[in-house]
């Protein structure tokens, strides 16, 4: 496999190599010295046409723990502000050398459209409101972890699910896994035919929260605010928020997380955060080491490809 | 059932897998034979390290780490004393990862090797170039006071200056022959390729 542009390419069995690998991983990030050599030579190039912190750093700390070079592309202070093309940029970048792209882009299938102007392994990193694999794969991985089995596991999405490309792709890997998947929004933030992704829907917190295992909100994009899609963030949190009434209705053994960046008031109150099941800094580190993983086996497999032909 | 070639966690989106199947042709080591080498290299490590102060072993994934625990077990038996095993998966150090076909395995080194006797251990030493790699991982673990090298079985053909200090069996063997080693002993033989694209392991 020489990209990773959704989750629907991996499979159950690819995204069970990666965690296999992931594990591996996990243990090298525990050494004294948290770096192995096995992209010693590559270069990996992060081309980033959408603000992020910490996709982006993830990706680039995955990439150095495994010795691989790093270059760094921000659309903001590049060609692309002279009015260069997409396809331009892209290959420029390309024409300096480099084994795999990361590529993050407002427009939903940009990445897909990369991959086939490029040589290179391109590894989706957030594209419209499309896909974010590696996010649904650090998310099974925190699930995982805390030694759950997915089979009849009941995972409940809170937020704007029709605007989150981490909805989407986790709604994909968590029912690939045989997960029970339980969409809660209000009307105004589920997209049309909402049924056709295999999931539950409800539009009522109150109801779902004792009988879920996993709690994932996501984050209420402020800038969908003038669409006028919920009346107010304070009525958005009144009926949607994880708040300290609802968070004693949810079992003590729930898992509770979080894509980031967290909006403390919104989705979340600030008293739930320091809450025991929270789990979003496990999320953080385990994004390095699922990374590492998909970097690995992404560009392990493309190099096997290149030498088999 | 101990066998390397079997326990290959299965590589489909990402690896290419093994595509070829041993086919054996002579026994060099029956079980008791391989049980009797192990025993003969404990006594010769534990000669060599005048005892088992600071000795660790190493297994080197995925061959190795029976081997180890074997090893381990017969020291214990000898000197009346605990022996620490661990094991390390040396994939992320080779210099060849587009013919890393196979999955990771967790390296698992839960003690210190700064100042110890570390003894690698593998089932069969080839062109050497995992054993440098498994150097280069260890040591990224701390400074050991000495690392040494036992073999199962020494096929010959050596790429890199790497030398077994304690071998079970010295087997001569042309580069188009394939050995394959566990536990329950030592076969020679060759690889054939698959015709149906299945994998060994695959059921």
């Amino acid at each position: 496999m020489k990209d990773l542009l959704t989750i629907g390419d991996l499979g159950a069995d690819g995204i069970q190599e990666i965690m296999h690998a992931a594990d591996s991983f996990a243990e090298v990030c525990q050494r004294p010295i948290p770096k192995v050599p096995a992209l010693r030579g590559k270069t990996i190039a992060s081309m980033f046409f959408e603000d992020s912190t910490r996709t982006r750093t993830s990706f680039e700390t995955a990439a150095k723990r495994l010795s691989a070079d790093v270059m760094n592309f921000s659309a903001s202070s590049s060609s692309v502000n002279k009015g260069e093309s997409l396809r331009d940029t892209v290959e420029t970048i390309e024409a300096m050398g480099v084994d795999a792209i990361i590529v993050r882009h407002k427009s939903s299938g940009a990445p897909e459209q990369i991959s086939r102007w490029a040589n290179a392994s391109v590894i989706n990193g957030g594209d419209g409101w499309h896909a974010h694999p590696t996010q649904s794969l650090l998310d099974v991985y925190t699930i995982r972890e805390e030694g759950r089995t997915f089979d009849g596991l009941r995972i409940a999405i809170v937020g704007d699910i029709s605007h989150s490309r981490v909805a989407r792709s986790n709604i994909e890997a968590f029912h690939t896994l045989g997960a029970e998947v339980t969409l809660v929004a209000p009307p105004t933030l589920l997209p049309p035919h909402v049924e056709a992704l295999g999931a539950h829907v409800s539009h009522d917190l109150d109801a779902v929260l004792a009988n879920t295992d996993v709690l994932y909100l996501l984050r209420m994009q402020h800038e969908r605010m003038d669409q006028a899609l919920v009346p107010s963030l304070g009525e958005y949190h009144r009926a949607f928020g994880l708040t300290l009434d609802r968070a004693k209705q949810l079992p003590s053994s729930a898992l509770i997380m979080h894509p980031g960046p967290m909006n403390r008031g919104i989705e979340i109150s600030p008293e739930v955060i320091d809450d025991e099941r929270v789990r979003v800094l496990n999320q953080v580190t385990n994004g390095v080491i699922v990374r590492m993983a998909v970097l690995y086996l992404v560009l392990g497999s493309a190099a096997a490809d290149r030498s088999a032909s | 059932m101990v066998d390397a070639e079997l326990r290959r966690p299965r590589a489909v989106a990402f690896g290419r897998g093994d595509l070829t199947r041993f086919v054996p042709q002579t026994t060099v080591l029956s079980e008791d034979d391989v049980a009797r080498a192990l025993k003969r290299m404990a006594h010769e490590i534990i000669e060599r390290n005048s005892g088992l102060d600071d000795i660790v072993l190493i297994g080197l994934e995925r061959g190795g780490v029976p081997i180890a625990h074997a090893l381990g077990d017969a020291l214990a038996a000898i000197e009346d004393r605990d022996v620490e095993v661990g094991t390390v998966d040396a994939s992320f150090h080779r210099d060849d990862i587009s013919t890393t076909h196979v999955l990771p395995e967790v390296t698992r080194i839960p003690f210190s090797v700064t100042d110890k006797h570390v003894i690698l251990c593998d089932d069969v030493l080839f062109t050497g170039r995992t054993v440098r790699a498994a150097l280069d991982a260890v040591t990224d673990f701390g400074r050991p006071k000495t690392i040494q090298l036992a073999v199962l079985v020494d096929r010959g053909h050596r790429e890199l200056p790497i030398r077994p200090d304690y071998i079970g069996k010295n087997l001569p063997t042309s580069r188009e022959e394939s050995v394959r080693v566990s536990l329950g002993g030592v076969e020679l033989g060759t690889r054939e390729t698959l015709e149906n694209g299945t994998r060994e392991g695959d059921s």
